[in-house]
């Protein structure tokens, strides 16, 4: 498994960059994952999908897909795509630290 | 993890329910991986996106043998109808959107929606009848050139 250096701590993630053990992550690193994924400064909407991810993962053991976070999120389809334009619920994750959700919708 | 699709291009000539999930199915799944995604709907899969009939797409039971029923009995009357509702039901239990919610979804998603000139002028069709997220109606020509440097899926 690779390993990562986010805020001074070394992380093993997979080959696509997601978190293999979602307790290794802490807030610090997000805005160092979001960098290297393409995204800017996080903002307060992005930091809303992002704690969303997290929840949704220590309550059901996945992470939500795009259908799922434009409903219940409280951040809707579009603009969930313009804030993760290279696709909302995998980038979200990857910074989340938490698996690549796995949804066909 | 070497090659990447970045762009995809999804022809839907089919009215029938699963002749359009499985290319709402495979755009939608192409934006939510950050692919780029038009949808062209040609034929009788401009039904999809028709205002008066994308709520109503039904399960075609006759010439269909993956149902495993006889012929004549995919032909009774209603059958299609109980079958479609049938299915509607299960993918409601699994979250899978009806139609014209999920034709709402992919426009959201920022995936391009358009309409077969050939086909609306063979209807009689116009701008009019279609979902307001169809952007345009478009000819052959014009979809290459929306699809060029991508992949083609024909469904």
């Amino acid at each position: 498994m690779p390993t990562k250096l986010y805020a001074g701590t070394e992380v093993t993630v997979t080959d696509e960059g997601f978190f293999t053990d979602p307790g290794q992550w802490n807030e610090d690193m997000a805005p160092e994952i979001a960098r290297e994924a393409g995204i800017g400064d996080l903002s307060a909407r992005h930091w809303q999908v992002i704690e969303f991810m997290r929840t949704e993962f220590a309550e059901k053991g996945s992470g939500p897909t795009v259908r799922a976070l434009g409903k219940t999120s409280g951040v809707s389809v579009k603009e969930l795509y313009q804030l993760f334009p290279k696709g909302p619920a995998k980038l979200a994750a990857r910074i989340a630290g938490i698996p690549k959700p796995r949804g066909c919708i | 993890m070497t090659a990447k699709i970045e762009k995809v291009s999804v022809i839907v000539s089919k009215g029938s329910l699963e002749g359009i999930y499985p290319a709402l199915i495979m755009a939608n799944g192409a934006r939510a991986e950050g692919i780029e995604a038009n949808l062209f709907f040609t034929f009788f899969g401009l039904d999809a996106v028709h205002k008066a009939k994308h709520e109503h797409i039904k399960l075609a039971t006759v010439g269909n043998p993956g149902l495993h029923l006889a012929t004549w009995a995919g032909g009774l009357p209603g059958m299609s109808a109980v079958m479609t509702h049938y299915l509607a039901r299960r993918m409601d239990e699994l979250d899978i959107p009806p139609i014209p919610e999920f034709v709402e979804l992919i426009a959201d998603t920022g995936a391009g929606l358009y309409a077969c000139q050939a086909s609306v002028d063979l209807f009689g069709l116009s701008k009019e009848d279609f979902v307001d997220q169809v952007r345009d109606i478009i000819t052959v020509g014009e979809f290459y050139d929306l699809a060029a440097g991508g992949q083609i899926i024909f469904t």
